[in-house]
């Protein structure tokens, strides 16, 4: 099965062929159950292939399968190649399987779209690219997939782009990727001039061999970080998450909470190597960045309205933390949050999804509430979600997170404080993004009655307290919005059909036992149970004489205080989360103390807003003399040449008097002087 | 007999000839003197060509001159046609007043 | 041997006859003046040609050039009646005085020194050059040695020049022809 590892992007390809020629005449819901069925296709080839390699000995688990010759240009060839290891193949299997599912969920969601086809046209173009992604075994074929993967995700979160919001939302993602991507580029050519190709298998080889020098090393690995902040959206890039939830919610479950923005994590993991020969200063920076990109989201994702606004400011969240892991070199728990990540977030996403789909299109967490009793099996499995990215055992979160703390201790105490913070907050926002839903006060009017919609009103009013002028302005914009919704009749939130429930359940179930993949090494676990991921990548991230020595996994961190207090550090982090879910409680459902919004985390501490203003003003003063230099400098230099051409030829066309006996003497003169040049000059003629 | 005037005199006078020939075309401006000029260079290179082949003792400078003075004629020919045509247009013409081609 | 008396004094009267009707030809005002100084040149130079023994060449440059080609001049002249006096004392180009004056100069001083300075090579076969001495008996006479080279060694020439000068005629013919107006332009 592991020569046909190319089914598995080939299959998506196959289904995006077959809409793209047959989509409208197969239309709803034949598209979308064919584009389920390849995905679901590739995910049995990724499973039948894993199943080969685990049958495989642990050192032969890795094998290049070279379809053709790509780029046979001198010193550069480049193959169309796959690399199946361990890390493709579990990457591809929660891809493709998510993928699978949110497939299956937009059948259901998307009912009733004049563009039904299309959306699964780019869904099966998004999970070929990011198969490629996954699979590739150069840094060029993972390029494609990482083009591909932003280019899906322009036209998907801009998928009902007659509404410029959403259009305007489609480009900035675009526009904050290729940032990133220019430096996936120059880190691409940078390793080919440094080893001369650019085959994750040569550069990794070469950054354990030491031929790769630290300066390369540095550079290549600064560079792709670069890549992976723009792809996965941290700090200073993350911008673009937040907007990019105006796609419909699967593009929103699938591409910016599953696998898209893992695609820079996923990197950096394959890449270990390369990181480990970088100066120290690279996974210091890369953790930093993703510990405080985690805090600085949770804060914002405080005082989020919108209930996908929440989970993508979340999903930023989470993605700091994968980040933080693989900055202080813990690859497997990096890895393994990102599965289980993919679980909870992907259900998170959906179950919101379902929710705005049974409030006929309302996002508006305000407008709310007491949806328990109406969608029962979407609350349910979205309660489950809540509690596994909390945190709380026995649910997936709790495992990766506390994994992710405990290397993060062991590195630095203040990058385990900033951690610790953000997981309580992140057990808050969630608690009050459930109550806000299913529990709390019904918010949303059931009759179209004015009387009663002035007495909702006032209720809403009193009970959610904001500061400044600002959220009053919005808050009367709400009240409006308020009366109108609802008013063909009666109205009541439903439950959503099967085609939605189905995955949520499935993924609901995957967040409850997602943890035994990787179970820390404590006394009463089992120990043949005990950190399976562990054993089952290792050959990728921790390999060597130096590892077999020491032996792998938390035996890097062994000796550190942060190991010893291992059962305390996990104790502390079930502390956290119940001590979050409790003040959440708290202050929206039981309404023990005021509930602290502050408008400036709303906008999100300003950031998008300082972002244009400097654009507006100094960039635009700096681009403007960019734009003044390459007309004036550059193209004054070209049209320079021309003039100065045009200039000596008016200068020289003087001597073109049109008088025949002046030519006659000018040629007579030089008569005279060829013949000067024979007789004096050279002797006699 | 075979003159034995040495041909280096030949020269210089053929010289002195087609430096006068040379000065009337750039001086003068009626059209038909300045050809009348170019016939005098011509008979200065002719007078060269014949001095010297019988010097060299070559006939074949001899027949260059023959040839010369055969496309001399032709060139004559063609020459006032087209000064006749163009001063038909234009009477009292001189060549400083044909002078279209300025650049 | 060297060259008698009558020989040098026939070559400074055709030398004479030549450069005085050159200067006729340069200076004179009137045109037809002009056309006469070129006559004296002609005959000057057909004097010179006797005098080198080219007798033939003789005949055809009385012939041709004082005979038809001067003619013509005195045609035109008198069709177009260019025959008025020219200013000469203006001169509109400034510049050309001074430049004819350098050329003309040059021109003589030039080759006057090369000859000076080539003294006894002049006139006679450089044994490397390459020239190949003509092949003709020397005992004919010059209208045959002329024919016999003209015949045998350049008759393709002579074919060319015969069709130049039919092309010359009927070139000439069109061009100062006056077309006949179109009747419905």
């Amino acid at each position: 099965m592991v020569e046909l590892v190319w089914l598995i992007p080939a299959f998506p390809l196959l289904g995006f062929l077959i809409i793209l020629v047959a989509g409208r005449r197969l239309g709803e819901p034949l598209a979308g159950l064919v584009a389920t069925a390849m995905v679901g296709a590739s995910f049995v080839v990724a499973a039948l292939t894993y199943f080969e390699l685990l049958g495989m000995d642990e050192k032969e688990r890795s094998h290049v399968e070279t379809l053709f010759s790509w780029v046979p240009v001198g010193d550069l060839q480049i193959d169309m190649a796959f690399l199946v290891d361990p890390l493709s193949i579990t990457m591809c299997l929660f891809v493709t399987g998510i993928g699978a599912l949110i497939h299956l969920y937009s059948i259901g969601y998307m009912h009733g779209d004049p563009k039904f086809s299309k959306f699964f046209l780019y869904l099966n173009l998004f999970i070929l690219s990011m198969t490629l992604l996954v699979l590739g075994s150069n840094l060029l074929v993972t390029f494609l997939g990482w083009e591909g993967v932003g280019t899906c995700s322009y036209f998907l979160i801009s998928f009902w782009h007659t509404k410029e919001a959403n259009a305007t939302a489609g480009k900035k993602a675009f526009v904050t990727n290729r940032i990133g991507d220019f430096g996936v580029m120059l880190a691409m050519f940078l390793a080919f001039g440094a080893v001369g190709s650019i085959d994750y298998a040569v550069i990794n080889d070469s950054a354990l061999a030491g031929t790769l020098t630290q300066a390369t090393a540095t550079g290549i690995a600064a560079l792709l970080f670069l890549g992976a902040v723009g792809k996965s959206a941290q700090l200073p890039l993350y911008v673009w998450l937040p907007d990019a939830m105006a796609g419909p919610t699967p593009v929103s479950a699938l591409i910016h909470a599953a696998t898209m923005v893992t695609a820079g994590v996923y990197l950096m993991v394959r890449i270990n190597p390369v990181l480990g020969a970088a100066a120290d200063w690279v996974p210091t920076l890369i953790a930093w960045t993703g510990a405080i990109t985690a805090l600085f989201a949770a804060t914002i994702a405080l005082a989020q309205n919108d209930i996908k606004k929440v989970l993508a400011y979340s999903t930023v969240s989470q993605l700091g933390y994968m980040f933080l892991a693989v900055g202080t070199g813990a690859y497997v728990a990096a890895i393994f949050h990102m599965v289980t990540h993919a679980f909870f977030k992907a259900l998170l996403f959906l179950g919101s999804g379902s929710v705005i789909h049974g409030m006929h299109e309302e996002q508006d967490m305000r407008k709310m509430g007491k949806l328990f009793k109406f969608m029962p099996v979407t609350a349910g499995t979205f309660i489950i979600g809540w509690l596994a990215i909390a945190g709380v055992p026995p649910f997936a979160g709790f495992w990766s997170k506390d994994e992710i703390l405990l290397y993060a201790a062991a590195e630095s105490w203040a990058l385990y404080a900033i951690g610790i913070v953000t997981a309580i907050l992140t057990a808050f926002y969630m608690t009050r993004q459930v109550v806000m839903t299913f529990f709390g006060d019904q918010k949303w009017g059931s009759l179209a009655n004015e009387a009663e919609a002035a007495h909702l009103n006032d209720e809403s009013d009193t009970a959610v307290e904001t500061d400044g002028a600002e959220a009053e302005a919005i808050e009367t914009v709400a009240d409006e919005e308020l009366v109108t919704h609802g008013a063909h009749g009666e109205f009541k939130p439903h439950e959503s059909p099967p085609f939605m429930l189905i995955p949520l359940v499935v993924l609901a179930g995957l967040s409850m036992v997602g943890g035994i993949i990787q179970l820390p090494s404590i006394g009463i676990i089992p120990k043949n149970a005990q950190h399976k991921l562990l054993d089952w990548l290792h050959p990728i991230v921790e390999f060597g004489e130096e590892a077999e020595e020491r032996g792998i996994g938390e035996a890097v961190i062994k000796g550190t205080t942060a190991n010893d207090m291992k059962i305390t550090l996990i104790f502390v982090a079930i502390a956290c989360a119940l001590v979050g879910i409790a003040a959440g409680w708290a202050v929206y459902q039981k309404k023990i103390a005021k509930p602290i919004e502050p408008a400036i985390l709303e906008r999100g501490w300003g950031y998008d807003a300082a972002i244009s203003w400097f654009m507006g003003k100094p960039g635009r003063a700096g681009f403007d003399a960019v734009a003044t230099y390459d007309s004036k400098v550059v193209d004054g230099a070209v049209n320079g040449v021309a003039t100065l051409v045009r200039g000596v030829g008016g200068q020289a066309r003087k001597a073109q008097t049109g008088y025949v006996r002046q030519y006659a003497s000018i040629i007579g003169v030089g008569v005279v002087a060829l013949l000067g040049w024979f007789v004096v000059i050279r002797g006699i003629l | 007999m075979i003159a034995a005037i040495e041909p280096s005199w030949y020269l210089v006078v053929a010289s002195v000839l087609f430096a006068i020939g040379a000065f009337g075309l750039l001086v003068r401006r009626n059209p038909l003197q300045m050809f009348m000029c170019i016939e005098l260079m011509l008979n200065a290179a002719n007078l060269t060509f014949v001095a010297l082949a019988t010097s060299l003792g070559d006939i074949n400078g001899q027949t260059a001159v023959f040839f010369v003075m055969v496309v001399a004629a032709a060139e004559v020919v063609v020459g006032l046609g087209i000064l006749v045509s163009i001063l038909r247009r234009r009477p009292g013409a001189t060549a400083d007043d044909l002078a279209e081609l300025k650049g | 041997m060297n060259p008698t008396f009558l020989e040098y004094l026939v070559f400074v009267v055709a030398s004479l006859m030549m450069i005085g009707g050159a200067l006729g030809v340069v200076l004179f005002k009137n045109p037809v003046h002009a056309a006469l100084g070129l006559i004296l040149t002609l005959f000057g130079v057909a004097v010179h040609f006797v005098a080198q023994e080219a007798h033939f060449l003789a005949a055809v440059q009385v012939i041709v050039y004082a005979g038809a080609i001067v003619v013509l001049f005195l045609f035109v002249i008198m069709l177009l009646g260019v025959d008025k006096a020219v200013d000469l004392s203006i001169e509109p180009i400034p510049i050309q005085r001074p430049l004819a004056a350098v050329m003309s100069i040059g021109l003589v001083g030039l080759i006057t020194a090369a000859v000076v300075q080539a003294g006894d090579a002049v006139g006679t076969v450089n044994p490397g050059t390459g020239i190949d001495v003509a092949t003709v008996e020397n005992n004919d006479s010059n209208i045959q040695q002329l024919a016999q080279n003209l015949y045998n060694d350049h008759v393709l020439a002579f074919e060319l020049t015969s069709v130049l000068l039919i092309v010359a005629v009927a070139g000439t013919v069109l061009l100062t022809r006056k077309w006949p107006k179109q009747a419905d332009s």
